[in-house]
């Protein structure tokens, strides 16, 4: 029997923190809402420890009971929180990572008008995420999905009074839509052949149906529309194209929304489903389709970027690519292994590109820093921890959990692992591209400014605040830096592979939640081969495998450390040879620069049509012509008639006299006419 | 023991002879008059029915029709005084100021 929780406090927390400073937050000093939106966010995370202290006593899944919510016939949800290993990860990322970027915030938002807004907003972010990663069902998980939107949304349009920032949310907002409605009609399915939303209850009726392997099914159909969902969420292709735009945002956002949490949950409700995915090959396969395509085609991109935020928000879409291709190879638990490194790296990334955007005025374009090294160094410290980790160089945090999917990924199809491989060099180099471009060579700022760019004033924003010179952040942003630089340092160590001398211990730590649950009969080698017997045995793993695993590490070790000397030769040693490549490559650089003209194509695609149909036929046909027309003719006819009626009213006492005689004697007679009929 | 349709007859009469007066005539005074015949038109309907049916009801609804007439002849003769003190004229077709 467990004991009880009170899981339902961890939501609440941000929630009231949100609520406090949303109605109390105008009128209260930066001091107060800081307090309020740290204490609340704090407690949250305090009581994830405490829970995650008290975890190893639970028998698993632990269930909570709150409250009924919608009970209609046979079919009921309920407020319920579930929570196992999976959920135990993402609570503490959630929270953790939360409350850092609550404290970087602090420094990077304190010249901001929007203070109070801003905190607003960030400590709902928080509730809606945790409703959504401690769910007990899938209505409940849509609930979190939808608010997390909300706060994305809020927060990328939080500087409301620019055309772009505004445009992005409202991008962001109906890109997922799209994602959602899919979501959507994978619950209906679900509700229509399982009559529940209930994980351990849809699970449990799920479990001993056999994987699909011929054809698509049910289960593929499901799985599929999860998919489409989840792409909307973590900006997959083909509804990646929101995530770029969303920079528009603070950067605090940007790490904590756009890198670290939200943009995962699609990965979480994947890995959340895999019940579903298990049994349904060909959705799988689709998952891992999407997800390499995905790694490859937004590394690419952030290659030719020159927005220090956009490189960043591209290496998102493609790690988030990596991500799903774990998923869709049945490596789950890898999928979230690099969730968790990632959120501590790609947060520290976008936390310290704040801080580099801080320390230049407002500057996002990397083409006018340089030589920042020396004039920031704990930023650069901590980036260069972050840059080294997404690199995957040896003994940082991303190394361990990319070199996990990788060999998964070979395991299954040595196709994904290619492409997997090679984005990693290109993760490398446009990563230390960033890196040399930003801390490396001349500063490239000061020149261009003299040139009376007045126009372009701080991008980010936040640029009332006299910038004397460059200068290190505030010590509360420089904090949660290095704390997050440590975790990407060490966060890998929790789950080294076996053939590097490690036991797997964050496989194992998942493994109840991903393995207890294999198809009857897994027909499908890939899923069978990689499950329960390597796990169960504890440190006597096949030596045969651990030699070929040892090459791969090697491989994408070199693939890496090749983007690192490429991108030292081109933008440290010879910083004019990318310019000439790009001369000779022209077509390819600007296919690249364009970001493969996508959102040119789904402009002239799906926002014109969409944009001249609505003006044309439904605002200028429809609504003018139809609805507007029937309004005011009605108007005018009503007008018309008692235009002629109102000569009634005579004043003419004896006229009145007759209508009132004449209707009496209508009345009578249709007395009497009735009275005649019925005899 | 005159029958019943003879006593409606003559209600129905007096009525009719009302509602004519009541449209014909300008005087006031003549419309109000036809009011009155009008009003003890439906009366005698009443009290015909009433002793026809051996029913105590039309009796006195005849009364409160008679009580509330002479109210009314009040308040209308009032009326038609104080029209007369303004316009001058007890002929209802130039008593037409209440028009759109």
């Amino acid at each position: 029997m467990n004991p009880t929780l009170n899981l339902w406090v961890i939501p609440i927390l941000p929630l009231a923190g949100a609520a406090i400073n949303g109605f109390f937050g105008r009128k209260s000093s930066r001091q107060a809402v800081t307090a309020v939106a740290l204490v609340f966010s704090g407690a949250a995370f305090a009581v994830a420890l405490w829970v995650a202290a008290r975890f190893s006593s639970l028998s698993l899944p632990y269930q909570e009971f709150l409250a009924h919510w919608i009970r209609a016939g046979s079919f009921s949800a309920d407020f319920a929180f579930y929570l196992d290993q999976l959920s135990l990860v993402m609570l503490l990322v959630v929270t953790g990572v939360g409350f850092l970027i609550h404290v970087y915030s602090i420094g990077y938002m304190w010249e901001d008008p929007g203070y109070y807004r801003f905190f607003t907003y960030l400590n709902l972010f928080m509730f809606f995420m945790l409703t959504l990663v401690l769910a007990g069902n899938y209505l409940q998980l849509f609930i979190g999905w939808e608010g997390v939107g909300l706060a994305s949304y809020l927060l990328v349009g939080f500087w409301f009074t620019k055309d772009s920032a505004a445009s992005a949310g409202k991008k962001a907002f109906i890109v997922n839509r799209i994602g959602d409605f899919g979501f959507l009609i994978a619950l209906f399915l679900l509700i229509k052949h399982f009559g529940s939303l209930d994980f351990s209850r849809v699970f449990g009726a799920i479990a001993p149906i056999r994987p699909e392997t011929a054809g698509a099914g049910l289960l593929t159909t499901i799985g599929l529309l999860l998919m489409v969902g989840a792409a909307g969420k973590s900006a997959q292709i083909p509804l990646y194209v929101w995530l770029p735009d969303a920079m528009e945002g603070p950067t605090p956002v940007s790490a904590l929304i756009h890198a670290a949490t939200m943009v995962t949950a699609g990965v979480y409700m994947v890995a959340r489903s895999h019940v579903i995915f298990e049994r349904a090959p060909m959705a799988l396969t689709v998952v891992a389709i999407i997800g390499t395509l995905t790694a490859f085609f937004a590394a690419t991109i952030g290659i030719a970027q020159t927005d220090i935020k956009k490189v960043l928000a591209y290496s998102t879409v493609s790690q988030l690519g990596y991500m799903f291709m774990a998923c869709g190879v049945g490596a789950f638990s890898a999928g979230i292994f690099h969730l968790m490194t990632h959120a501590f790296f790609k947060g520290l990334l976008f936390l310290a590109a704040g801080s580099v955007i801080h320390a230049v005025g407002g500057e996002q374009d990397m083409r006018k820093m340089g030589g920042l090294r020396t004039k920031i160094p704990w930023t650069f410290w901590t980036m260069t921890a972050a840059t080294l980790a997404i690199s995957g160089i040896p003994g940082f945090a991303g190394f361990f959990s990319k070199d996990e999917i990788l060999w998964q990924a070979y395991q299954t199809n040595w196709v994904y692992w290619l492409v997997g491989v090679v984005t990693a060099f290109i993760t490398s180099f446009y990563m230390f591209r960033l890196w040399f471009l930003t801390f490396f060579g001349e500063y490239r700022g000061e020149a261009e400014a003299k040139h009376g760019d007045g126009g372009r004033s701080a991008h980010d924003a936040h640029g009332g605040h006299g910038h004397g010179g460059i200068h290190e952040s505030p010590r509360v942003m420089v904090v949660p830096l290095v704390i997050l630089a440590v975790l990407s340092v060490i966060g890998g160590y929790v789950g080294v592979p076996g053939a590097l001398g490690g036991n797997d211990r964050f496989d194992k730590f998942l493994a109840p939640v991903f393995h207890g649950s294999a198809p009857a009969n897994a027909q499908n080698a890939n899923l069978g081969e990689k499950r329960a017997p390597e796990q169960a045995t504890e440190g006597s793993e096949p030596k045969t495998g651990d030699s070929t695993e040892l090459l791969f590490t090697g491989i994408s070790v070199f693939a890496a450390l090749l983007g690192f000397g490429l991108a030292w030769m081109f933008y440290h040693k010879d910083p004019e040879l990318p310019d000439r490549i790009a001369v000779s490559f022209s077509g390819l650089y600007r296919v690249l620069v364009h970001k493969y003209y996508v959102d040119e194509f789904y402009a002239a695609l799906f926002v014109k049509p969409l944009i001249d149909g609505s003006t044309r036929i439904l605002w200028q046909g429809v609504d003018r012509k139809v609805i507007d027309a029937a309004v005011n003719d009605a108007g005018d006819g009503a007008r018309h008639v008692s235009d002629e009626v109102r000569h009634m009213q005579s004043g003419n006492i004896r006229s009145y006299a007759g209508w009132v005689a004449a209707g009496a004697a209508v009345v009578i007679a249709f007395v009497i006419w009735k009275w005649v009929v019925t005899l | 023991m005159v029958p019943l349709s003879y006593y409606l007859l003559l209600s129905g009469f007096l009525f009719a002879c009302g509602v004519v007066g009541f449209l014909i005539k300008r005087n006031i005074i003549t419309i109000f008059m036809s009011i009155e015949l009008m009003l003890n038109g439906v009366n005698l309907s009443f009290v015909a029915f009433a002793a026809q049916w051996h029913v105590l009801a039309g009796h006195i609804f005849v009364f409160f029709v008679m009580v509330v007439a002479a109210a009314e002849s009040a308040v209308g003769l009032a009326i038609i005084i104080a029209v007369y003190r303004t316009r001058e004229t007890l002929n209802v077709d130039q008593v037409n100021l209440l028009k759109l």
